[in-house]
């Protein structure tokens, strides 16, 4: 399994280099908020308060969209052609999930370059325990991807994805924390599993490292990385004899 | 090669697309599948490559359990599907030697095998070139390059010629007769070219309505001076399968 992981993770890195200008692109618009919010967010807010909001932005977007890749694979067959090779159903998934989560490192140090010319001033543990949750996050969200793009129809994915990223990132509390909002709206968006990593993210950002909401993010980070996977491993094994 | 006893599929909602298929081919056989649209035959090849997992019957495909072993009956299957499997934007040669290397073949070794099976086919040059820029018949043959890296024992091609013109669709009878000529492959294959079933099948088995109807040897079949084309439509009938349904389904 492990090997075939590499072999398809290595091919799909490969693919994602001939490609270089997507990993740009899939940035852009974090980078947009950064370029054109920022300043004016950090007239009563901090760029640590901002930034890891736009790092689970990135994530939603960028991961949340990775599905559309192996719906091109199902339309053109070669899907279909790996799945009858004796390659561990798992690692088709996990060779797919790794590479996107590469893209989304690339994606997130470029975006924390920029954020480091316009003020940000993270902490350097805290960055790297963040890059941890965001790694995690990525993959988690990348395979949940993948497993809505196998299970619905293929032109649905498109409208579907970005219809529902839109409320998440919101209700992530991405913009402005959510401890901002009515009550109401506060409430909901603790159903959110995006919220808890974010104010994780935050808190890392701020040098903040054993507290309750850490760990919370943690904790759900990884319950989160579990069901999704669990289902993306399902999916791709579905109907196999 | 494969022996089925009762294969069946039965989809959710209660569709029973495929009911209790008994099917034989021997080692070294070209064996045509032959049926309408609908008729089951795209759903069987999927059950017999391990795609789709059987509801009922029990099957053994390369010398391997269907259900019991999988794996290894993949190990010594080839298949291309209707739709091939060539993604557009990347070069042939990295799909082909990610392909080899699924198959449990080093990096090297794969490369080379690739080389090796793309020249066979007559595609050397090509395979630095992605999928859109090929013909036709090109693509299909590399479709055919895909299941052919890891020397299988037994094809699977699901409408290989489809589409094809008839320079193309005879290249590539051609390339199927010396597979089985030069390396002993059983190639078990679906078509709507009765044509093509009678030129290059040992044997064909046609199926309708989830069942096998008629089988033997074109030679057999073609009684009475009839064509393939004419003992097809005795046995399937000459409605639209489309237009039956849709009747079926207003009465």
């Amino acid at each position: 399994m492990l090997r075939d992981t590499w072999v398809l993770f290595r091919h799909g890195v490969r693919a994602t280099v001939r490609q270089k200008v997507g990993i740009v692109f899939g940035a852009v618009q974090p980078l947009l908020f950064l370029v054109l919010f920022g300043p004016i967010f950090t007239t009563f807010g901090t760029w640590e308060t901002l930034v890891p909001g736009l790092i689970v932005q990135l994530g939603l977007l960028s991961m949340g969209l990775a599905g559309f890749g192996v719906v091109f694979e199902k339309r053109s067959g070669a899907l279909e052609r790996m799945r009858v090779t004796p390659a561990s159903r798992l690692a088709l998934l996990l060779g797919r999930v790794l590479n996107n989560a590469v893209t989304l490192v690339v994606q997130t140090v470029l975006l924390l370059a920029v954020a480091f010319a316009l003020g940000l001033r993270a902490p350097a543990p805290g960055l790297a325990a963040g890059f941890v949750l965001v790694v995690v996050l990525g993959i988690s969200l990348a395979a949940l991807s993948y497993a809505i793009a196998l299970t619905i129809n293929e032109h649905l994915f498109a409208p579907v994805m970005s219809t529902a990223v839109v409320p998440l990132i919101l209700l992530s509390g991405s913009f402005l924390p959510m401890s901002m909002a009515p009550g109401w709206l506060d409430a909901i968006s603790h159903i959110s599993p995006f919220r808890y990593v974010l104010e994780a993210l935050r808190e890392l950002f701020q040098g903040r490292y054993l507290t309750s909401t850490v760990g919370a993010g943690v904790v759900v980070t990884v319950v989160f990385a579990a069901v999704a996977l669990t289902i993306g491993a399902r999916v791709f094994d579905r109907e196999n004899a | 090669m494969i022996k089925t006893t009762g294969l069946g599929k039965t989809f959710e909602g209660g569709v029973e697309a495929v009911q209790g298929v008994d099917i034989t081919v021997e080692s070294g056989e070209i064996v045509g599948f032959l049926g309408p649209n609908g008729a089951g035959k795209t759903t069987t090849m999927r059950m017999l490559t391990t795609l789709l997992r059987p509801t009922a019957g029990t099957a053994t495909v390369a010398g391997r359990d269907l259900l019991g072993d999988a794996r290894e009956v993949r190990r010594r299957i080839g298949y291309v599907s209707q739709s091939g499997g060539i993604p557009f934007g990347t070069p042939l040669k990295d799909e082909l030697e990610l392909q080899g290397m699924l198959y449990g073949l080093g990096r090297g070794p794969a490369v080379a095998k690739a080389a090796e099976v793309v020249a066979g086919l007559g595609l050397a040059g090509l395979d630095t070139r992605s999928g859109e820029t090929l013909s036709g018949g090109q693509r299909r043959r590399f479709d055919m390059a895909f299941a052919l890296l890891h020397d299988p024992v037994l094809l699977f091609l699901d409408e290989p010629t489809t589409g094809l013109d008839p320079q193309s669709r005879a290249n590539l009878w051609d390339h199927i007769r010396t597979l089985r000529a030069e390396k002993g492959i059983t190639v078990f294959l679906t078509t709507h070219y009765l044509d093509e079933a009678d030129a290059l099948c040992d044997r064909v088995l046609i199926i309708d309505h989830g069942r096998i109807v008629a089988e033997g040897a074109p030679a057999e079949l073609k009684t009475g001076g009839r064509t393939l084309d004419d003992v097809f439509l005795d046995i399937t009938g000459r409605s639209l399968r489309e237009e039956s349904e849709l009747s079926g389904k207003g009465a």
